[in-house]
């Protein structure tokens, strides 16, 4: 019979071959579900993996990867830095709106001056919003102890009406004829997070996030903060033998996170959204957390899975205007990708043996 | 603004039929992490059971039927959760995050071709004479099977934990399940039917939205009630008969800033939205006080050594 | 970067991938007209997107083998439509239907970028290039009628409004909807509850509910889903009008009446313009007399006299002779709106941000 063992460490081949099985069985069952709904399985994930990069219009697809794909990695780094340690941040979504309102509000607060510092401000502000958002979580569970998972959920749904307040009040456009929204930032020179080099899709925000990968490279590999987190997640009671204080560590998790979340929101609505409206939220705070999964919580792996998980949602648009594949199909692919990665961790930090069990 | 548009009857009434799927998800939930495992897909779980539900209940022309559906779709649902904790040990925060993207999407599929339609009703029970008593009446005794199935569920459930050898077993897997294997139970078991109920329940209680409370069926339907429901079970300190109060609460603020918006009170709507939410959280803060009544394994990966 | 269709067209038989392409008409070198469709929610919603889709498949039928239309449904305002607009333009689309206010920034954007190809863009204001129209319709004259029928069937002389997001287009439904009732009804009142959502069944219901419960007996919506008209089934005695579509699954009772989104005839005439080659930039707000406000028949349940006089102000409405906002009216706070016999002007419909007088309650901001 066949038992589980745990291997005494983490084995390394698997931690790199794990994401590829599940994107390889994802593939598999994704294209048994689109045979099931009527469509070739193999030309959509033809067109869902490879049109994007390879196809015809890819230097349109190329760029829009970096656009969907640098939000999810902004926040999916500042979540993984929390979920090694055990401390699970739900309310990203939540702490990106905040940035983002934070962010367009500093802006709009100069219309319609000129300068080059409204940008940088912007910036500084987003990030507090996020950062202030995040701290109410951390702040509960370090004093009271409350759980931070529904305190930071909870929080996601005060931000939306927050978001929905701020649309149709104090940030609505003044010139907009009465409609909820604010002012398009995209129109507005010294606060459009514009692209630095024209076609690439590179904004500011993909510049970010970049350096959020090389910061949290650093921070985990060669840093004390870094250390503390990774052995407070893998083993609690040595960490404080060690000297880490968790209170520390919870302040500081949920403080990252809620600060990378807040800068994505704020990139995206001075950048690609343009607009502070009622629908600004399109779930890339839950989205992350697939993201920093798939990523197996390793900076480098987060970045590869967010460009993967932007190619699915932008092969899944081709999909379905080209072969009319229903949108929902691209969420469940998007669900099935994360069940098949945990799935195949197992091997990674167990291995099987067959034969009896042993008796202690 | 007229206050007294709002009638207090009525109201109270109103209460019952909002907490009855937040009765359901999150006294299955309960169970679950009572067993030791958080379970967070109750919202994948719940939508699940709203499709199935939906579906069978369209198909069969029976409410009943498309009940029993939603209930095994939910259990059915939770399984690939169950494979993932009990049997590959992944981490159960993610897989239960996964467990809700999973069923929403997968929901949305299978929802495809029931939009727009309408559902066969289910009528009040009739009670006859008692729900002609002036204020009791229309309170307790004017609501549908399922109410009354949600309150029997919480006094079941609470009887079985305290009182049964069955239940008892349950909360020592929750509490240590190191001891517990060493005692002989089978805790992975154990746990893989406790999650199947939690999935059962929660499938209820989202069927109870797309057939009853709405009743109709759209994607995503539940908004976020299963999220409601784990804070819940926070609330009630994992006590059964405490759910009953959080869920009318919070069904009832819910109730409370529609109803005041109705009255022209002059609250702006976001924030009366806001309310329940925040309402929740400092709930919260005050009950996590007392954290010790949390089982002891709650949220750890079981692997036995032997 | 501009492309014409020409080279959309000779890319696209470049392209050795997708199996479902058949694009047979490329063969005899007479390309079909393409027309592409932008859904902000599900084909199957049974209001605002399901009525869009109609005029599509309209199109379809009206063409046959002339045309080919595609769509995407579900598409968030923001980033994802510019880019399923960008991808829709570059796969060769002629025309392209944006159905939401929210996508207003990004047709033009996307428009900018590919001048062939022409936009139309449902609900908005802004044309910033030629190859960019709008195109909305006349709810409120649909409100009046429904107002009229409103005032005279309550009983309880409280009307339920289940209104969506304080712009201009719902308040102008209030509006509309009230002047009417007043006119036949001096004691009626209005509970307006805000929403916050165009479509989320639960929020409607629990809207419904409340509404009945505080004392309304006919329910007014803005939003699009059928769970008013079920909850109004409940309760027994609610009257309700069917919204975007015309939820005839209620009829004759609860839903009385409705406004249907007719887009059939306008996506015909702009895709025949297309094939033509006349087609020009047009900002389009018509109502009963063109078609686009369709009013759902008037079932039994209405009293006789009261229907009559129902399709009599429909036919006014019609071909012109009545505007549905026609002095004397004030404004809420008591100002002066309309002098006698005057009517509102576009323009100031267009933004209209206040109450008229005899509603309770304020805006919401």
């Amino acid at each position: 019979m066949i038992t589980v063992v745990k291997r005494p460490e983490p084995s390394r081949a698997f931690s790199l071959a794990a994401p590829l099985l599940a994107v390889l069985a994802t593939m598999v069952f994704g294209g048994l579900l689109f045979a099931l709904l009527g469509k070739d399985p193999l030309a959509a994930i033809v067109t869902i993996f490879w049109e994007p990069l390879f196809g015809e219009f890819a230097f349109f697809y190329r760029p829009q990867l970096l656009i969907k794909g640098a939000p999810l990695v902004l926040i999916a780094i500042g979540l993984s830095l929390g979920f090694k340690a055990g401390i699970w941040n739900i309310g990203a979504e939540g702490q990106y709106i905040m940035g983002a309102l934070f962010g367009a509000g500093a802006g709009l607060a100069f219309y319609p001056a000129e300068s080059i510092f409204i940008l940088p401000l912007m910036v500084l502000a987003g990030a507090f919003g996020g950062w202030i958002w995040a701290m109410i979580p951390a702040v509960l569970k370090v004093k009271f102890g409350t759980n931070e998972i529904l305190v930071s959920l909870m929080l996601v749904y005060v931000a939306e009406q927050f978001l929905a307040s701020m649309s149709l009040g104090l940030l609505k456009n003044p010139e907009g004829f009465g409609f909820p929204g604010s002012r398009n930032l995209q129109q507005y020179p010294s606060a459009h997070n514009a692209e630095l080099i024209a076609g690439t899709g590179m904004h500011w925000g993909v510049v970010a996030a970049m350096i959020a990968v090389i910061f949290a490279y650093v921070l985990l590999a060669r840093h004390r903060l870094g250390f503390a987190i990774r052995v407070t997640g893998q083993a609690p009671r040595a960490a404080a033998f060690a000297g880490v204080r968790p209170a520390r560590l919870v302040l500081f998790c949920l403080g990252m996170s809620g600060l990378l979340a807040g800068l994505a929101g704020m990139f995206e609505v001075s950048g690609p959204a343009g607009q502070v409206t009622i629908d600004f939220n399109v779930g890339y705070g839950f989205t992350a957390i697939i993201v920093a999964f798939l990523g197996r919580l390793h900076p480098v792996g987060i970045l590869l899975a967010g460009l993967l998980m932007a190619l699915t949602y932008i092969g899944g648009d081709i999909a379905q205007s080209k072969l009319g594949l229903p949108a929902a199909a691209i969420q469940v692919f998007q669900g099935m990708l994360l069940f098949f990665l945990l799935a195949f961790d197992l091997f990674t930090n167990y291995r099987l043996r067959l034969g009896r069990t042993e008796v202690a | 603004m007229d206050l007294s548009a709002i009638n207090p009857i009525l109201f109270v009434a109103s209460f019952f039929v909002a907490a009855t799927p937040l009765i359901f998800a999150a006294t299955g939930e309960l169970v679950v992490e009572k067993s030791g495992v958080l379970n967070l897909g109750v919202e994948g779980m719940m939508i699940m059971g709203a499709i199935c539900g939906f579906a069978t209940a369209v198909e069969s022309g029976s409410p009943l039927l498309g009940f029993a559906a939603a209930a095994a779709g939910g259990a059915a649902l939770s399984l690939l959760f169950a494979f993932l904790t009990q049997v590959m040990l992944a981490n159960q925060v993610a897989s239960g995050l996964a467990l809700t993207l999973f069923g929403l999407g997968f929901s949305a599929l299978l929802g495809q071709s029931y939009v727009g339609v309408k559902p066969p009703r289910m009528a009040d029970l009739d009670f006859g004479p008692l729900s002609d008593i002036p204020v009791l009446g229309p309170v307790f005794f004017s609501h549908d099977l399922i109410v009354y199935l949600g309150l029997g569920l919480v006094v079941v459930v609470w009887a079985v934990l305290k009182f049964t050898r069955a239940g008892l077993t349950l909360r020592a897997v929750g509490e240590n399940h190191d001891a517990a294997h060493a005692l002989g139970f089978k805790v992975k078991r154990m746990r893989t039917l406790a999650i199947m109920f939690g999935g059962a329940c929660a499938g209820l209680g989202g069927a109870y939205i797309s057939l009853i409370r709405v009743p109709q069926w759209t994607e995503g339907m539940t908004a976020g009630v299963g999220w409601i429901a784990l804070a819940l079970v926070v609330f009630a300190s994992w006590r059964p008969f405490r759910v009953l109060l959080g869920a009318y609460l919070f069904g009832g603020l819910v109730q409370l800033q529609l109803n005041l918006q109705g009255a022209g009170v002059a609250i702006p709507v976001e924030y009366l939205a806001m309310s329940p939410y925040v309402f929740t959280i400092v709930v919260l803060v005050f009950l996590s006080r007392s954290r010790s009544s949390a089982p002891g394994s709650l949220g750890r990966i079981f692997h036995a050594s032997s | 970067m501009t492309f014409t269709k020409r080279t959309a067209a000779k890319l696209l038989l470049g392209t050795a991938l997708a199996a479902g392409m058949g694009t047979a008409a490329f063969a005899d070198g007479h390309a079909k007209t393409k027309v592409g469709f932008v859904y902000v929610g599900p084909v199957g919603d049974g209001g605002w997107t399901y009525e869009h889709d109609k005029g599509r498949l309209a199109v379809e039928a009206e063409f046959g083998d002339k045309v080919e239309t595609v769509f995407v449904e579900s598409v968030a305002e923001g980033p994802d439509s510019e880019r399923v607009m960008t991808q829709m333009a570059l796969d060769g689309a002629d025309l392209i239907f944006t159905t939401s206010f929210g996508y207003m920034d990004p047709t033009n954007n996307v428009a900018a970028k590919f001048p062939d190809v022409k936009f139309e863009h449902a609900t908005g204001y802004k044309r910033l290039h030629p190859n960019v129209s709008t195109y909305s319709a006349r709810f409120y004259e649909g409100r009046a009628i429904q107002g009229h029928i409103a005032g005279n069937m309550t009983k309880s002389n409280i009307v339920g409004y289940i209104a969506s997001y304080p712009i201009p287009e719902v308040i102008r439904g209030i509006n509309s909807a009230f002047i009417h009732a007043r006119k036949v009804n001096p004691e009626v009142e209005f509970k307006i509850v805000w929403a916050y959502t165009w479509f989320d069944p639960a929020k409607e219901a629990d809207a419904a509910k409340v509404l009945i419960d505080q004392g309304a007996d006919v329910i007014l919506q803005h939003t699009d889903s059928t769970a008013p008209q079920a909850a109004a089934q409940e309760a027994g005695n609610v009257v309700t009008f069917g919204q975007a579509s015309d939820m005839g699954q209620y009829a004759p009772f609860p839903r009385v009446s409705s406004i249907i989104d007719d887009w059939a005839p306008y996506y015909i005439a702009r895709t025949k313009a297309v094939m033509d080659g006349t087609w020009e930039q047009k900002d389009t707000w018509d109502g009963i007399g063109a078609g686009m406000v369709g009013i759902g028949e008037i079932s039994d349940a209405v009293p006789a006299d009261v229907k009559a006089q129902a399709l009599e102000m429909k036919a006014a409405l019609a071909d012109g002779s009545y505007h549905a906002f026609t002095g004397p009216l004030n404004k809420q706070d008591g100002t002066p709106f309309l002098a006698e016999g005057e009517t509102a002007d576009d323009g100031t419909l267009a933004g209209m941000n206040f109450y008229v007088e005899g509603i309770e309650g304020e805006i919401p901001q």
